[in-house]
């Protein structure tokens, strides 16, 4: 039989291996039975209540984010306004289950109306929240997905309830017709580390057999060849012996097969993450996100809270490199009553070293704190979202301000090195013209600025990355010009722990990626594949 | 709203006698403060104004700290929210 291709939107990476698996025909669409006699006002409370009682009980075995999304469940199941239309309907003669399903279904339909992905990925809590109230008045219990072995389960839809309660089989994997990739299934299976595909289309649901699901391509391929069948397996072994590799490889140094040295540090977004983690696996901290912690005004102004966490930061670190970038607030990062409230576009609106310049009485705690940590270890200073010069300029004259009331006052102190971020692509084009005494890569931004794409929504998410030849020309630009006045330049965005973007990234120059703490033995694993003597070095031919 | 600071909001607001209500536009309409439902079906993106007021007894406490938690960000980690970043 030839294969067939389908296309979805990639929801939760991972590959599988394994045979399509349906499971029964969903209550929900069926048609209601006989209604039993008695009372329907009383029947849908007592199914309510019920349906309560039930996710209570599975509340009571999850936590994180598992347990906020039955929650929120609960709460919506005790809130009368939800049924309210139902029993106006019984009131006026209609059945339970149907006068129960009218209503849910306008709620939903309202709900994958909306403009807004966050409210239309919403539909399917409610999608769930019918269906479990109508399967108890139906006499139906609601069944356990019992999925297998290397099965990849095949629906419409997955509600978040059905998810938690599943069995999964070892290496099972998702695929569904319609969703989004930012429902709530699709971030449980990104914990659970379930690789899943959304939005593979109504006629996906009429196939059968084996298949392949590629949860990072966001493809389904049924009836897979032998050739791809031989090379998804190959795919597969290295997987597995990569998890195993990239343990051992987190504990030493990262080296390219060639024996080229480089760094890989940690990005953390706060004191405490550093707990159970061994700072000899890292060659420093690469980002410290601070707005991330310094998330309340009150914070904003703690001097000696900021301090102590610095200096917590340092300790840890015993000698290595600790770089802190002041407050990247704004963007996707509000701070209530300190970012402004209503920006038409706050991607590009008031943020980072901006907002800072703004707030000098706030930039002015966070400078004195951290020349204070410097006194401690060896502290870098990073201004976050960088477009002019003179920003730099003016954080500097802020930064020896502070320094020199430091030293008349007595107080312990030192002199953090200054270096800037490069996400915005006026400074990546020209960045001989930034006085910075280091450069780090935000790709994040970079590639969102660069390649005019919100980060924001799926469907554009998709259209940019680092590994674009214009963000990457953008990179070895930077690179070069580091080379040339001898200053460092980093990279600490999302693409440095991605084991696919780092072959590109280190061909452009670069030597030194920030990485998420448990993505650093994978990072070094792919390092130790590649020959990077003859690359990104000064006069080396371009490859 | 969205949902996690709906039903942080509805959990306060339940926690006190007084009538609380929660609107988009000065102009209304207003809403219960203590229907998670109800809030949700604004469908109000993030950085949405509210409006707020209360009657009843105690009434000028429970706004005390209705506006309170409001002007915490909801008690929310700032990037983190549930289904998203815009949350």
């Amino acid at each position: 039989m030839a294969e067939h291709l389908l296309v979805g939107v990639a929801s939760s990476p991972g590959l599988v291996s394994g045979r399509l698996w349906r499971p029964e025909p969903e209550a929900a669409s069926q048609t209601a039975g006989p209604a039993s006699a008695g009372d329907d006002e009383a029947r849908l409370r007592r199914a309510i209540a019920s349906a309560g009682q039930a996710l209570a009980a599975l509340l009571d075995r999850l936590d994180g984010d598992e347990a906020e999304v039955v929650g929120m469940q609960i709460a919506f199941l005790e809130d009368d306004e939800l049924a309210r239309p139902a029993f106006e309907a019984i009131a006026a003669g209609q059945p339970a289950d149907e006068a129960w399903t009218a209503a849910m279904d306008a709620e939903i339909a309202a709900y994958q109306a909306s403009d807004d992905e966050y409210f239309r990925a919403r539909a399917v809590d409610f999608q769930d929240i019918r269906d479990r109230v109508l399967a108890i008045l139906l006499g139906d219990a609601g069944g356990v997905l019992e999925v297998p072995d290397q099965a990849i389960l095949l629906a419409a839809e997955l509600r978040p309830s059905e998810f938690l309660s599943a069995r999964w089989g070892a290496g099972a994997g998702i695929a569904l017709a319609q969703g989004s990739p930012t429902s709530h299934v699709a971030m449980l299976a990104r914990g659970r580390g379930l690789p899943m595909v959304v939005g593979l289309g109504d006629e996906a649901l009429a196939l059968r057999g084996d298949a392949l699901l590629d949860g990072a391509a966001g493809t389904l391929v049924v009836e897979p060849d032998e050739h791809r069948l031989a090379t998804a397996k190959a795919r597969l072994a290295s997987e597995t012996a990569g998890r195993a590799e990239a343990a051992a490889f987190a504990a030493r140094p990262a080296l390219s097969r060639d024996g080229v040295r480089v760094a890989v540090q940690a990005t953390i977004a706060d004191p405490a993450e550093l707990d159970g983690l061994d700072p000899a696996h890292f060659d420093g901290i690469g980002l410290v996100r601070t707005e991330l912690f310094l998330d309340r005004p009150e914070r904003l102004m703690d001097e000696e809270g900021q301090l102590a966490a610095y200096s917590r930061i340092l300790a840890w670190a015993g000698g290595r490199p600790v770089t802190v970038r002041t407050l990247d607030a704004g963007g996707d990062k509000p701070i209530a009553g300190y970012t402004p409230a209503h920006e038409a576009n706050p991607f590009l609106g008031m943020r980072g070293i901006r907002l800072s310049l703004r707030h000098p009485d706030v930039f002015r705690v966070q400078l004195r704190a951290l020349a204070r940590a410097a006194a401690t270890g060896p502290l870098k200073v990073m201004l976050p979202m960088v477009t002019l010069p003179g920003e730099v300029a003016a954080a500097r004259a802020l930064l020896e301000a502070e320094i020199a009331a430091l030293a008349a006052s007595g107080v312990a102190h030192g002199r953090p090195a200054l270096g800037i971020m490069v996400e915005v692509p006026a400074v990546a084009i020209t960045p001989e013209r930034f006085d910075a005494d280091f450069y780090s890569i935000g790709s994040n931004d970079l590639v969102q600025y660069t390649c005019a794409i919100s980060r924001e929504e799926a469907a554009s998410a998709q259209l940019g990355s680092a590994a674009d030849p214009s963000v990457l020309a953008l990179i070895a630009r930077v690179t070069a010009h580091g080379r040339q006045v001898g200053r460092e330049v980093s990279l600490c965005g999302d693409a440095g722990g991605d084991p696919v973007m780092v072959p590109a990234l280190l061909a452009a120059g670069l030597r030194s990626l920030s990485v998420q703490p448990g993505l650093a033995g994978a990072v070094k694993a792919v390092i130790a594949g590649l020959d990077l003597a003859a690359s990104g070095e000064p006069g080396a031919p371009s490859s | 709203m969205h949902a996690r600071p709906s039903v942080k909001l509805t959990q306060l607001a339940k926690s006190f006698a007084a009538t609380i209500e929660v609107a988009t536009d000065e102009a209304g309409p207003w809403v219960d403060a203590k229907s998670p439902v109800k809030l949700m079906r604004f469908r109000a993106p993030q950085g949405t104004r509210l409006w707020m007021r209360a009657s009843g007894e105690g009434a000028e406490q429970a706004l005390e700290q209705v506006m309170s938690l409001v002007a915490r960000n909801f008690d929310e980690p700032a990037a983190t929210t549930v289904g998203g970043s815009h949350g």
